[in-house]
């Protein structure tokens, strides 16, 4: 097995002591970023992106991949203490995570959890470690037509897989793709969308929008509700822990499926989100007694756990073998590869060995790593919850600000932030997605790029992205999940439903 | 009296939002023309990939827009007044600050926003209030332009300073 001798090279990249308390200080900012209202894995990450400049790539990957990983943790922790989602992909987890806290079941809830979401990791990342390095193999083969094709089908997976309304992904997802082109043209070097402003010469750069979309806008969700944190005290002993571990194996069969929800749903850009709300869903409808769940039963907390960690991790398959993002995190991870000066895509697995195994060596330790300094330090996580929201919103403010500033050291930049921060706050309650906004944003000059040269293949005819069978299925597949929509809908109109149907809220 | 529910409608801003959508897809429309959306000497011009991205936007745009015009019944409000005021309560201190950061540097700036921010919104004491804030400036001088040598803005005052 290659693999297998590649990945203990990794492990010694990995296990070097700079590396290890790299991977340490990230997991627990991690967790710190995952806990703290408006800031989450995305933005937590575009903001200590800058810092990272001065490092060597494998050692910053380590650090920003294992921040994903903290986060990814520290969103149940509020999730279960406080009855809120530190993490979109954390709300399934209040269902039965927060009952089981009321009922005094704090420590078993959380113990639940975050092993859970390390089974749901681990999944991944075995799964990371065979199918990558064949598909990056695979890829080795394409052409500009099959990235574009590629491309195309994870964007149109957001438009026929999403849950909310088609046409506002759509919309979102071309407001990104728009941001993207504003600047200058690389190709023939002229200006676009700049509107004769200076500024706009530059671009956006998704640092910035990440930062505004993500964490400004969550800040002034939240302050909606006048929030005053109201929590469940916890405190973990190794009794609970070795307890509940025990209890654990029955549910094999649910942790199994969970991951596998997971591990789909990340590798298509659906992201941890949708994974975690299909994964309890799916455990509800197949238990034997659904109208228990919602009231603090293991499972629910158990599955959508395991799924949103799993899903979480497998969003970074893509990111390193195709340079196509799963989620809005690993679309920062993968802007953080350009900026260090890593091409994104196959070539990395031929390139960059040391890079891309010693990240997914580090994605092992980094996981268990994670694990052991959640279920130590929950008190001390919670804690930070009891500081004012005044305090708190305040902090972030000012760190949003700085961060948004040291991505290209310019004031203009700040102001941006806070634009896309108010963009952000009326989209979010409008129900537009964001994830295929800034996927967009990240991905448009890429997407372009790799559409100009097909078409400079071909001498201008489209019949390049049908040239041949793998394209053509690629392509195929995009289109039908593009229409898939609007499928459904006709059928709704053909049905006389759609008219009358009221708006889902 | 403000009745506690009441607020801009979910229709208004959704509007609102569709037109904002429609007209920055024409402005890629407009813009996509003027740099030409033909076959160049060198390929696809500059224009023919955002004029395709403009085209789709402000289709998607239209529907959306016909979708909650044509909507009559109830959708709700999108925020009620008191919660409005709250976000205000955060987002106009917010706007100030990043207004100010260009003059007065991002420290002093800082400092007066967690100053004002404990004092007005956490009900904290002004002596304590006012501590926080240049306990967070220093805290944040010494991380970035010390450990790190990350130069943020500076205003008058770390001139005075010697920095």
């Amino acid at each position: 097995m290659e693999e297998l001798g590649l990945l203990m090279q990794g492990f010694a990249v990995a296990l070097e002591p700079q590396n290890m308390l790299l991977m340490l200080v990230g997991v627990v900012l991690g967790v710190l970023i995952g806990v703290l209202p408006g800031l989450g894995g995305a933005n937590g990450i575009a903001i200590l992106l800058p810092l990272t400049f001065a490092m060597p790539p494998v050692s910053a990957i380590i650090m920003l991949s294992c921040i994903y990983w903290g986060a990814l943790f520290g969103g149940a922790i509020t999730s279960i203490l406080f009855n809120i989602p530190g993490e979109p992909w954390s709300v399934a987890t209040t269902f039965d995570g927060y009952p089981m806290a009321q009922q005094g079941r704090a420590a078993e809830a959380l113990t639940a959890a975050f092993t859970s979401s390390f089974v749901g990791a681990f999944v991944a990342i075995v799964m990371i470690t065979f199918v990558a390095p064949v598909i990056a193999g695979f890829a080795l083969r394409f052409g500009p037509p099959e990235f574009f094709a590629v491309m195309f089908l994870s964007f149109a997976s957001f438009v026929g897989m999403s849950r909310g309304p088609a046409l506002k992904t759509l919309m979102a997802m071309m407001l990104g793709f728009l941001l993207a082109a504003v600047g200058m043209d690389t190709v023939t070097g002229q200006l676009r969308m700049t509107f004769g402003s200076t500024e706009m010469i530059r671009g956006f750069d998704f640092l910035v929008a990440v930062i505004g979309l993500f964490g400004i806008s969550e800040i002034l969700c939240s302050i909606e509700d006048g929030l005053r944190f109201k929590g469940q005290r916890a405190k973990i002993d190794l009794k609970v822990v070795l307890r509940v571990w025990k209890t654990l194996p029955r549910h094999w069969f649910l942790a199994a499926r969970s991951a596998l929800i997971g591990c789909w749903m990340g590798i298509t850009p659906a992201g941890a989100t949708p994974a975690s709300f299909m994964s309890y869903g799916v455990a509800r409808r197949m238990a034997k007694d659904p109208s228990s769940f919602g009231k603090g039963r293991i499972e629910g907390v158990i599955a959508p756990e395991t799924a949103a960690h799993a899903a979480g991790t497998s969003a970074l398959l893509p990111m390193l073998t195709l340079g196509v993002p799963g989620s809005p995190t690993a679309a920062v991870l993968l802007g953080g590869l350009i900026m260090w000066g890593l091409q994104p895509g196959p070539m990395l697995f031929v390139e960059q060995k040391e890079f891309v195994w010693g990240l997914i060596a580090s994605m092992y330790l980094g996981n268990i790593a994670g694990l052991i300094v959640v279920l130590v330090a929950v008190p001390w996580f919670a804690a930070i919850l009891r500081v004012p929201f005044s305090i708190i919103a305040a902090l972030i403010l000012v760190v949003c600000a700085i961060g948004a500033f040291t991505v290209s050291n310019a004031e203009f930049d700040i102001t941006l932030m806070l634009v896309f921060g108010v963009v952000g706050y009326v989209l979010k309650k409008l129900d537009y997605p964001l994830a295929p906004l800034v996927l967009a944003l990240v991905l448009g000059d890429r997407t372009e790029e790799a559409f100009r040269q097909s078409l400079l293949i071909s001498q201008g005819s489209l019949g390049v992205f049908f040239s041949n069978w793998l394209v053509s299925t690629i392509m195929a597949l995009g289109i039908a999940l593009l229409l898939w929509p609007a499928l459904s809908w006709a059928r709704g109109l053909l049905a006389g439903g759609v008219l009358r149907r009221p708006r889902p809220a | 009296m403000i009745r506690p529910s009441a607020g801009p409608s979910n229709r208004a801003v959704e509007i609102g939002t569709a037109l904002a959508f429609t007209a920055a897809g024409g402005a890629a429309l407009w813009d996509s023309l003027r740099l030409g959306i033909g076959w160049g000497t060198d390929g696809p011009q500059s224009g023919t990939f955002p004029f395709w991205i403009g085209l789709a936007l402000v289709a998607a745009s239209t529907g959306t827009l016909v979708q909650a015009a044509r909507t009559r019944g109830e959708l709700g409000i999108f925020a009620s007044w008191p919660q409005l005021r709250l976000v205000a309560s955060v987002l106009v201190p917010n706007i100030l600050y990043v207004a100010a950061i260009p003059f007065a540097g991002i420290y002093v700036a800082s400092a007066v926003m967690v100053a004002w921010f404990m004092r007005r919104l956490g009900g904290f004491g002004w002596a304590r209030s006012v501590l926080a804030g240049i306990a967070t400036a220093v805290a944040t001088f010494v991380i970035f332009e010390i450990w790190f040598l990350v130069a943020l803005p500076k205003g008058p005052l770390e001139t005075a300073l010697g920095y």
